[in-house]
Protein backbone atom coordinates (compact mmCIF):
# COMPACT_ATOMS: atom_id res chain seq x y z
CA UNK A 1 0.00 0.00 0.00
CA UNK A 2 1.33 3.45 -1.16
CA UNK A 3 0.09 6.60 0.79
CA UNK A 4 -0.36 9.44 -1.01
CA UNK A 5 -2.34 12.20 0.82
CA UNK A 6 -2.65 14.46 -2.18
CA UNK A 7 -4.55 11.97 -4.37
CA UNK A 8 -8.49 13.37 -5.02
CA UNK A 9 -9.82 10.50 -2.88
CA UNK A 10 -6.77 8.75 -1.33
CA UNK A 11 -7.80 5.16 -2.67
CA UNK A 12 -6.76 4.34 -6.17
CA UNK A 13 -10.19 2.61 -7.02
CA UNK A 14 -12.10 5.51 -5.70
CA UNK A 15 -10.15 7.79 -8.06
CA UNK A 16 -10.27 5.58 -10.98
CA UNK A 17 -14.33 5.09 -10.51
CA UNK A 18 -14.40 9.01 -10.40
CA UNK A 19 -12.74 9.47 -13.25
CA UNK A 20 -14.95 7.03 -15.56
CA UNK A 21 -17.88 8.37 -14.39
CA UNK A 22 -16.90 12.12 -14.97
CA UNK A 23 -16.03 11.18 -18.13
CA UNK A 24 -19.32 9.95 -19.29
CA UNK A 25 -21.21 12.98 -17.67
CA UNK A 26 -18.42 15.06 -20.07
CA UNK A 27 -19.61 13.17 -22.93
CA UNK A 28 -22.78 13.43 -22.46
CA UNK A 29 -22.58 17.43 -22.08
CA UNK A 30 -20.07 17.71 -25.08
CA UNK A 31 -22.67 15.71 -27.13
CA UNK A 32 -25.74 17.77 -26.58
CA UNK A 33 -23.97 20.73 -26.90
CA UNK A 34 -22.52 19.71 -30.20
CA UNK A 35 -26.15 18.31 -31.17
CA UNK A 36 -27.71 21.64 -29.97
CA UNK A 37 -25.45 23.95 -32.02
CA UNK A 38 -25.19 21.77 -34.84
CA UNK A 39 -28.67 20.59 -35.76
CA UNK A 40 -30.61 23.46 -33.56
CA UNK A 41 -31.93 26.88 -35.38
CA UNK A 42 -30.35 29.80 -35.92
CA UNK A 43 -28.84 30.55 -32.47
CA UNK A 44 -30.22 34.17 -31.08
CA UNK A 45 -28.84 35.44 -27.65
CA UNK A 46 -32.66 35.22 -26.58
CA UNK A 47 -32.50 31.47 -27.04
CA UNK A 48 -29.22 30.87 -25.46
CA UNK A 49 -30.28 32.86 -22.84
CA UNK A 50 -33.43 30.72 -22.27
CA UNK A 51 -31.60 27.61 -22.68
CA UNK A 52 -29.33 28.75 -19.51
CA UNK A 53 -32.30 29.92 -17.60
CA UNK A 54 -33.84 26.86 -17.32
CA UNK A 55 -33.46 24.49 -14.08
CA UNK A 56 -32.33 21.53 -16.05
CA UNK A 57 -29.50 22.72 -17.72
CA UNK A 58 -28.22 24.89 -14.92
CA UNK A 59 -28.04 21.57 -13.23
CA UNK A 60 -26.65 19.60 -16.04
CA UNK A 61 -23.77 22.78 -16.07
CA UNK A 62 -22.83 22.55 -13.03
CA UNK A 63 -22.83 18.62 -12.71
CA UNK A 64 -20.39 18.74 -15.93
CA UNK A 65 -18.73 21.97 -14.35
CA UNK A 66 -18.19 19.70 -11.53
CA UNK A 67 -16.74 16.62 -13.32
CA UNK A 68 -14.72 18.79 -15.05
CA UNK A 69 -13.03 19.70 -12.01
CA UNK A 70 -12.58 16.29 -10.61
CA UNK A 71 -11.52 14.57 -13.82
CA UNK A 72 -9.05 17.47 -14.04
CA UNK A 73 -7.57 17.52 -10.76
CA UNK A 74 -7.36 13.25 -10.88
CA UNK A 75 -5.29 13.70 -14.32
CA UNK A 76 -3.58 16.46 -13.59
CA UNK A 77 -2.27 15.05 -10.19
CA UNK A 78 -1.19 11.78 -11.79
CA UNK A 79 0.81 13.76 -14.33
CA UNK A 80 2.53 14.99 -11.90
CA UNK A 81 3.34 11.95 -9.73
CA UNK A 82 4.60 10.70 -13.25
CA UNK A 83 6.81 13.69 -14.28
CA UNK A 84 7.69 16.01 -11.52
CA UNK A 85 10.25 14.46 -9.43
CA UNK A 86 11.20 16.89 -7.09
CA UNK A 87 8.63 17.42 -3.66
CA UNK A 88 8.56 21.14 -3.80
CA UNK A 89 8.08 21.68 -7.32
CA UNK A 90 5.41 19.04 -7.91
CA UNK A 91 3.71 20.11 -4.89
CA UNK A 92 3.74 23.73 -5.93
CA UNK A 93 2.32 22.20 -9.89
CA UNK A 94 -0.25 20.56 -7.49
CA UNK A 95 -1.62 23.92 -5.63
CA UNK A 96 -1.42 25.91 -8.94
CA UNK A 97 -3.83 22.99 -10.09
CA UNK A 98 -6.15 22.89 -7.04
CA UNK A 99 -6.41 26.83 -7.08
CA UNK A 100 -7.12 27.12 -10.63
CA UNK A 101 -9.75 24.14 -10.70
CA UNK A 102 -11.18 26.08 -7.40
CA UNK A 103 -11.38 29.55 -9.50
CA UNK A 104 -12.65 27.54 -12.98
CA UNK A 105 -15.93 26.52 -10.34
CA UNK A 106 -16.56 29.43 -8.19
CA UNK A 107 -16.28 31.46 -11.71
CA UNK A 108 -18.28 28.98 -13.58
CA UNK A 109 -21.57 29.42 -11.01
CA UNK A 110 -21.32 32.86 -10.99
CA UNK A 111 -21.70 32.45 -15.03
CA UNK A 112 -24.25 29.94 -14.76
CA UNK A 113 -26.18 32.21 -11.92
CA UNK A 114 -25.65 35.48 -12.77
CA UNK A 115 -27.65 35.34 -16.30
CA UNK B 1 25.85 -7.20 -40.49
CA UNK B 2 26.68 -4.04 -38.02
CA UNK B 3 25.41 -4.94 -34.41
CA UNK B 4 25.85 -1.76 -32.21
CA UNK B 5 25.94 -2.53 -28.66
CA UNK B 6 25.35 -0.63 -25.25
CA UNK B 7 28.56 -0.58 -23.49
CA UNK B 8 29.16 1.09 -20.27
CA UNK B 9 31.83 -0.61 -17.41
CA UNK B 10 31.50 1.17 -14.52
CA UNK B 11 34.79 0.97 -13.22
CA UNK B 12 36.63 2.39 -16.53
CA UNK B 13 34.14 4.22 -18.47
CA UNK B 14 33.03 7.78 -17.55
CA UNK B 15 29.54 7.53 -19.19
CA UNK B 16 27.53 4.43 -21.76
CA UNK B 17 28.19 4.70 -25.11
CA UNK B 18 27.24 2.48 -28.16
CA UNK B 19 29.75 0.44 -29.88
CA UNK B 20 29.37 -0.57 -33.16
CA UNK B 21 30.64 -4.24 -34.34
CA UNK B 22 30.69 -5.21 -37.78
CA UNK B 23 30.06 -8.98 -37.69
CA UNK B 24 29.54 -12.17 -40.09
CA UNK B 25 26.82 -13.82 -39.20
CA UNK B 26 27.20 -18.11 -40.70
CA UNK B 27 25.09 -19.01 -43.14
CA UNK B 28 22.92 -21.79 -42.76
CA UNK B 29 20.53 -20.95 -40.27
CA UNK B 30 18.66 -18.31 -38.93
CA UNK B 31 20.93 -17.93 -35.72
CA UNK B 32 19.36 -16.58 -32.00
CA UNK B 33 20.55 -13.29 -30.85
CA UNK B 34 22.00 -14.63 -27.80
CA UNK B 35 24.11 -16.63 -30.29
CA UNK B 36 25.10 -13.34 -31.96
CA UNK B 37 25.79 -12.09 -28.62
CA UNK B 38 28.50 -15.38 -28.73
CA UNK B 39 30.02 -14.51 -31.43
CA UNK B 40 30.60 -10.63 -29.99
CA UNK B 41 31.77 -12.47 -26.80
CA UNK B 42 34.03 -14.78 -28.63
CA UNK B 43 35.72 -11.28 -29.93
CA UNK B 44 35.88 -9.12 -27.12
CA UNK B 45 35.24 -11.24 -23.53
CA UNK B 46 34.65 -7.94 -21.99
CA UNK B 47 30.97 -8.11 -23.29
CA UNK B 48 29.08 -8.45 -20.10
CA UNK B 49 25.23 -10.30 -20.89
CA UNK B 50 23.07 -12.61 -18.16
CA UNK B 51 22.33 -16.17 -19.67
CA UNK B 52 21.54 -19.50 -18.63
CA UNK B 53 18.74 -22.17 -19.73
CA UNK B 54 19.17 -20.59 -23.50
CA UNK B 55 15.69 -21.45 -24.20
CA UNK B 56 13.23 -19.05 -22.79
CA UNK B 57 12.50 -20.66 -19.52
CA UNK B 58 15.18 -19.03 -16.53
CA UNK B 59 14.18 -15.39 -17.85
CA UNK B 60 18.19 -14.71 -17.59
CA UNK B 61 18.38 -12.40 -20.96
CA UNK B 62 16.06 -10.37 -21.05
CA UNK B 63 16.79 -6.75 -23.09
CA UNK B 64 15.93 -4.28 -25.65
CA UNK B 65 16.27 -5.34 -29.33
CA UNK B 66 15.92 -3.15 -32.21
CA UNK B 67 13.64 -0.92 -29.59
CA UNK B 68 11.58 -4.30 -28.21
CA UNK B 69 12.16 -6.20 -25.11
CA UNK B 70 12.49 -9.81 -25.06
CA UNK B 71 14.70 -13.12 -24.94
CA UNK B 72 17.68 -12.79 -26.57
CA UNK B 73 18.17 -16.78 -26.62
CA UNK B 74 14.47 -17.28 -28.32
CA UNK B 75 14.52 -14.15 -30.14
CA UNK B 76 15.74 -15.46 -34.19
CA UNK B 77 17.84 -12.31 -36.20
CA UNK B 78 15.33 -12.58 -38.64
CA UNK B 79 12.65 -11.12 -36.59
CA UNK B 80 14.26 -8.32 -35.51
CA UNK B 81 17.25 -7.07 -37.79
CA UNK B 82 16.12 -4.27 -39.65
CA UNK B 83 18.34 -3.10 -42.85
CA UNK B 84 21.02 -5.46 -41.68
CA UNK B 85 21.43 -3.83 -38.41
CA UNK B 86 20.80 -4.70 -34.56
CA UNK B 87 21.07 -2.37 -31.76
CA UNK B 88 21.41 -4.48 -28.51
CA UNK B 89 20.44 -1.95 -25.28
CA UNK B 90 20.05 -3.27 -22.02
CA UNK B 91 16.29 -3.51 -20.04
CA UNK B 92 15.07 0.27 -20.20
CA UNK B 93 14.72 1.64 -17.01
CA UNK B 94 16.67 -0.22 -14.80
CA UNK B 95 20.19 0.62 -13.49
CA UNK B 96 23.19 -0.55 -15.45
CA UNK B 97 25.20 -2.80 -13.41
CA UNK B 98 27.54 -3.21 -16.83
CA UNK B 99 26.65 -3.51 -20.62
CA UNK B 100 23.58 -5.29 -20.74
CA UNK B 101 23.60 -6.27 -17.52
CA UNK B 102 20.84 -4.40 -15.27
CA UNK B 103 20.16 -4.00 -11.90
CA UNK B 104 17.07 -5.94 -10.86
CA UNK B 105 16.52 -4.94 -7.37
CA UNK B 106 13.22 -2.93 -7.87
CA UNK B 107 11.49 -5.15 -10.27
CA UNK B 108 11.84 -7.84 -7.17
CA UNK B 109 10.78 -5.82 -4.43
CA UNK B 110 7.67 -5.15 -6.81
CA UNK B 111 7.09 -8.49 -6.56
CA UNK B 112 8.10 -9.63 -2.70
CA UNK B 113 5.36 -6.93 -2.18
CA UNK B 114 2.83 -8.92 -3.58
CA UNK B 115 3.56 -11.80 -1.59
CA UNK B 116 4.05 -14.31 -4.23
CA UNK B 117 3.45 -17.07 -2.17
CA UNK B 118 0.11 -19.40 -0.96
CA UNK B 119 -1.63 -18.04 2.32
CA UNK B 120 -4.24 -20.08 4.12
CA UNK B 121 -5.15 -20.06 7.38
CA UNK B 122 -7.18 -23.20 7.87
CA UNK B 123 -5.68 -26.63 9.15
CA UNK B 124 -3.73 -28.37 6.57
CA UNK B 125 -5.29 -31.90 5.01
CA UNK B 126 -2.85 -34.98 5.59
CA UNK B 127 -2.06 -35.25 2.34
CA UNK B 128 -2.45 -31.77 -0.18
CA UNK B 129 -5.00 -29.02 -0.92
CA UNK B 130 -7.25 -29.88 -4.05
CA UNK B 131 -8.61 -27.91 -6.58
CA UNK B 132 -10.94 -29.24 -9.04
CA UNK B 133 -9.35 -28.83 -13.05
CA UNK B 134 -12.25 -25.65 -13.50
CA UNK B 135 -10.30 -23.84 -10.41
CA UNK B 136 -6.97 -24.87 -11.88
CA UNK B 137 -7.59 -23.27 -14.92
CA UNK B 138 -8.07 -20.11 -13.55
CA UNK B 139 -4.31 -20.19 -13.30
CA UNK B 140 -3.29 -20.69 -16.64
CA UNK B 141 -1.98 -17.70 -18.34
CA UNK B 142 -0.69 -16.24 -15.08
CA UNK B 143 1.71 -18.88 -13.58
CA UNK B 144 3.95 -19.11 -16.70
CA UNK B 145 5.39 -16.34 -15.89
CA UNK B 146 9.36 -16.78 -15.89
CA UNK B 147 9.96 -13.03 -13.81
CA UNK B 148 12.03 -11.84 -17.00
CA UNK B 149 11.04 -8.02 -16.51
CA UNK B 150 10.37 -8.01 -20.18
CA UNK B 151 7.28 -6.32 -19.21
CA UNK B 152 7.90 -4.17 -16.16
CA UNK B 153 11.15 -2.21 -18.51
CA UNK B 154 8.77 -1.62 -21.04
CA UNK B 155 5.94 0.17 -19.25
CA UNK B 156 5.95 3.70 -18.79
CA UNK B 157 4.21 4.08 -15.69
CA UNK B 158 6.90 1.18 -14.51
CA UNK B 159 9.71 3.47 -15.10
CA UNK B 160 8.76 6.54 -13.78
CA UNK B 161 7.36 4.96 -10.49
CA UNK B 162 9.37 2.03 -10.13
CA UNK B 163 8.59 2.18 -6.35
CA UNK B 164 5.29 2.88 -6.13
CA UNK B 165 3.55 1.03 -9.53
CA UNK B 166 3.72 -2.84 -8.70
CA UNK B 167 3.92 -3.34 -12.91
CA UNK B 168 2.67 -5.79 -15.33
CA UNK B 169 4.68 -8.78 -13.81
CA UNK B 170 4.10 -8.14 -10.15
CA UNK B 171 0.26 -7.26 -10.90
CA UNK B 172 0.15 -10.86 -13.06
CA UNK B 173 1.80 -12.56 -10.10
CA UNK B 174 -0.68 -10.69 -7.84
CA UNK B 175 -3.74 -11.88 -9.39
CA UNK B 176 -1.91 -15.47 -9.91
CA UNK B 177 -2.51 -15.64 -6.19
CA UNK B 178 -5.76 -13.74 -6.19
CA UNK B 179 -7.30 -16.18 -8.61
CA UNK B 180 -5.96 -19.38 -6.99
CA UNK B 181 -8.92 -21.45 -5.11
CA UNK B 182 -6.53 -22.17 -2.01
CA UNK B 183 -5.49 -19.00 -1.03
CA UNK B 184 -7.77 -17.17 1.84
CA UNK B 185 -5.44 -14.43 2.18
CA UNK B 186 -8.05 -12.38 -1.05
CA UNK B 187 -9.15 -9.71 0.78
CA UNK B 188 -5.74 -8.30 2.66
CA UNK B 189 -3.96 -9.04 -0.51
CA UNK B 190 -6.87 -6.62 -2.11
CA UNK B 191 -6.56 -4.25 0.69
CA UNK B 192 -2.90 -3.64 0.20
CA UNK B 193 -3.70 -2.60 -3.68
CA UNK B 194 -6.15 -0.26 -3.22
CA UNK B 195 -4.24 3.21 -3.58
CA UNK B 196 -3.41 5.39 -6.49
CA UNK B 197 -0.25 3.93 -7.25
CA UNK B 198 0.13 0.24 -7.07
CA UNK B 199 -2.42 -1.19 -9.74
CA UNK B 200 -3.66 2.12 -11.04
CA UNK B 201 -1.22 3.74 -12.45
CA UNK B 202 -1.66 1.19 -15.20
CA UNK B 203 -3.42 3.29 -18.10
CA UNK B 204 -3.77 0.50 -20.32
CA UNK B 205 -0.93 0.87 -22.87
CA UNK B 206 -0.38 -2.83 -23.18
CA UNK B 207 3.16 -2.79 -24.10
CA UNK B 208 3.35 -5.44 -21.67
CA UNK B 209 1.52 -7.43 -23.64
CA UNK B 210 3.11 -6.98 -27.02
CA UNK B 211 6.59 -7.91 -25.61
CA UNK B 212 5.66 -11.02 -23.16
CA UNK B 213 7.95 -13.40 -24.76
CA UNK B 214 5.39 -15.99 -23.23
CA UNK B 215 2.39 -14.69 -24.66
CA UNK B 216 0.74 -13.66 -21.34
CA UNK B 217 -1.55 -10.77 -21.16
CA UNK B 218 -0.48 -8.65 -17.58
CA UNK B 219 -3.24 -5.53 -18.80
CA UNK B 220 -6.14 -8.53 -18.35
CA UNK B 221 -5.19 -9.33 -15.22
CA UNK B 222 -4.69 -6.04 -14.24
CA UNK B 223 -8.28 -5.70 -15.12
CA UNK B 224 -9.47 -8.35 -13.23
CA UNK B 225 -7.59 -7.36 -10.32
CA UNK B 226 -9.86 -4.03 -10.62
CA UNK B 227 -13.03 -5.91 -11.38
CA UNK B 228 -12.58 -7.65 -7.85
CA UNK B 229 -11.61 -4.22 -6.04
CA UNK B 230 -14.82 -2.71 -7.67
CA UNK B 231 -17.06 -5.80 -7.01
CA UNK B 232 -15.76 -5.53 -3.02
CA UNK B 233 -16.19 -1.64 -2.84
CA UNK B 234 -19.09 -1.17 -4.22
Amino acid sequence: MVTSITSFGRSGLYDWMVQRVTAVVLVAYAVFMIFYLAFGDELTFEQWKGLFDGTAMRIFTLLALLSMAAHAWIGLWSVSTDYIKPTGARFLFQSVCGLLTFIYVVWGIQILWGI
Amino acid sequence: MLVSVYRYNPETDDAPYMQDIHIDIPGGKDIMVLDLLQLLKDKDPSMAYRRSCREGVCGSDGMNMNGKNGLACITPLSAVVEKDKLVLRPLPGLPVVRDLVVDMGQFYKQYEKIKPFLINDTPAPAIERLQSPEERAELDGLYECILCACCSTACPSFWWNPDKFVGPSGLLQAYRFLADSRDTATRERLAELDDPFSVFRCHGIMNCVSVCPKGLNPTKAIGKIRNMLLQQAT
